[in-house]
């Protein structure tokens, strides 16, 4: 126990513990992603966290919830919108993105007694982890998997064949509703990890690296959730001994491995 | 007679004001094959949609019997590459045990294939692949849109050979849209030429005298299947609508058309 306890206390193990965790949900979610073309769904996602980020202190809820309650609205007023088929989905994203985010900056501006710390929210502040944070993460991390596990069949389904799953029973909208949920809680606690820029690339690049040596579905999400702890585990070496900012340097190590992955399968298949 | 698996009654599909699928009644019952053929964009596929219950209809109603088990080939399974599947896990996420999936997988001819991955397969594999999935549910009706898409020729009438005796074997209802109207007709029991509406129906030998037909496919193709051919009430235009050349009457829309010796 009281190892455990002399680890938590250290703020390197506190950060590699929550990358950690984050990366394990992030794999299987990322996975969806990739899957589903939800990489720019999941930016404007990221980007109302900021949004609900102003909402906390304007009508002080805890942070997480704050931002999860955001994510999930923007979630659903999206999939209303894109039912009226009246704009492109791409465009629709682009709109709500790049509006909640800079909704929440300008809400931000009207609070000058709050202060800050933008970048962190930005770009990620890795190494400012609490026990706190660690519990919302490790909470939410055992929330989704237990998900994922339970609805893992009808999921697969309805992303490789919408109708054909439907036809099957499966039921396709309130599965999607909870995806979109799974994604908000995931948003809300690797925003801490990454930043709000950043989390996109937290979720698709371990899970396109894992495409590359991947035979089954299970497999790729096996081996996003390990390319994610790779980057989480790299991406604090490297700031630890470069003293780089932790957040973008966890997303450089991602990089980097799936370009070496790239590299080592295209020559394997040569 | 027994309890027809699903029943139209007078349904209509309207996007955006323009009429897809209007009034259309038909039932389908165990042992029956019922195939639509029809121009592009007669609604064939927005029919089957309604019917599966994918797309609600604007009018009319779709009853399916409770507990129906539908084994459904779409027109297509365009697979997202970024998903690595096997055939044979593709035919296990139907829930069906590993052995009946792979005596469906035997029975469409791609036996050998359980181990390949989807993306690899060639068109008529896939076509194949959604068929013996359908199969593996044991369904009590099977819809197929356009099973023979992709297929060569030889494996077309193979093709519909094998959904006959998979009706006789399964003893279930079929209904198909189909575009190759010779080897439909020599394999089905009841057309249904859609346009929008039902332009004609019957068995096969009457269709093809039929003007509706006749005026949907052009005379060179029904004369390839039809031996003579008749005056009806309604013509259509390129659109396939129907243009009232002559006075509206109460079944203008041909949901019975006249048939008058030529």
């Amino acid at each position: 126990m009281s190892l455990i306890d002399s680890l938590l206390n250290d703020f390197f193990w506190r950060a590699l513990l929550g990358g950690v965790g984050v990366a394990l949900v992030a794999g299987p979610l990322g996975c969806f992603v990739v899957w589903r073309r939800l990489a720019y769904f999941g930016d404007t996602l990221a980007h109302s966290a900021l949004l609900g980020i102003a909402l906390s202190f304007l009508i002080s809820l805890p942070l997480n919830l704050a931002v999860i309650l955001t994510c999930v609205c923007i979630a659903l007023l999206l999939v209303l919108l894109s039912r009226t088929r009246t704009l492109a989905t791409d465009t629709l994203l682009g709109i709500l993105a790049h509006s909640a985010l800079a909704i929440g900056l300008v809400t931000l501006s009207f609070m000058p007694e709050v202060r800050l710390d933008l970048t962190g929210l930005l770009f990620g502040d890795l190494l400012a982890m609490s026990r706190d944070d660690l519990l919302w993460i490790y909470g939410g991390a055992v929330l989704v998997l237990a998900l994922l596990v339970r609805l893992w069949r009808g999921l697969l389904m309805s992303t490789i064949h919408e109708e054909l799953a439907r036809v099957e029973g499966v039921p396709v909208e309130r599965l999607r509703l909870i995806l979109m949920v799974m994604f908000s809680l995931v948003i809300a606690v690797a925003m801490k990890i990454v930043g709000v820029l950043l989390i996109t690339a937290l979720l698709i690049i371990p899970a396109a690296t894992a495409r590359r040596l991947a035979r089954t579905p299970e497999h790729m999400v096996g081996l996003a959730m390990i390319f994610g702890c790779l980057a989480v585990a790299g991406g604090l070496a490297l700031s630890w001994y470069l003293d780089t900012p932790a957040g973008p340097s966890v997303v450089v190590t991602a990089f980097a491995t799936f370009l070496l992955t790239y590299a080592a399968t295209v020559k394997a298949t040569a | 007679m027994t309890e027809p698996l699903v029943t139209l009654d007078a349904v209509t599909v309207r996007f955006d004001g323009r009429t897809a699928v209007d009034r259309v009644t038909l039932s389908i019952r165990r042992g029956d094959i019922l195939t639509i053929i029809g121009p592009n964009g007669a609604g064939k596929t927005t029919l089957i949609k309604a019917l599966l219950g994918l797309q609600p209809p604007t009018a009319g109603t779709v009853t399916r019997q409770p507990g129906l088990v539908i084994g459904y080939v779409p027109q297509n399974l365009h697979m997202e590459a970024t998903l690595p599947l096997s055939v044979r896990r593709f035919m296990a996420l139907s829930g069906r045990p590993a052995e009946e999936c792979a005596q469906a997988l035997a029975r469409t001819g791609i036996g050998h294939l359980a181990d390949a991955s989807i993306h690899h397969l060639s068109g008529g594999e896939k076509q194949r692949l959604l068929l013996a999935r359908a199969l593996a549910r044991r369904p009590d009706l099977l819809v197929l849109d356009e099973p023979a898409q992709g297929v060569d020729i030889n494996g077309q009438a193979a093709l519909y050979h094998l959904i006959r005796e998979l009706r006789d074997q399964l003893n279930c209802g079929v209904i198909m849209i189909s575009h190759d109207l010779h080897l439909v007709m020599a394999a089905t029991d009841k057309v249904i030429c859609l346009n929008q509406h039902v332009c004609c129906s019957g068995y096969p030998a009457d269709i093809s005298h039929d003007p509706a037909f006749i005026e949907t496919f052009g005379r060179s193709v029904a004369e390839s299947v039809a031996v003579y051919h008749h005056h009806h009430n309604h013509r259509h235009n390129l659109h396939g609508d129907v243009i009232p050349t002559i006075p509206e009457t109460s079944d203008s829309h041909g949901h019975r058309c006249s048939h008058e010796p030529h």
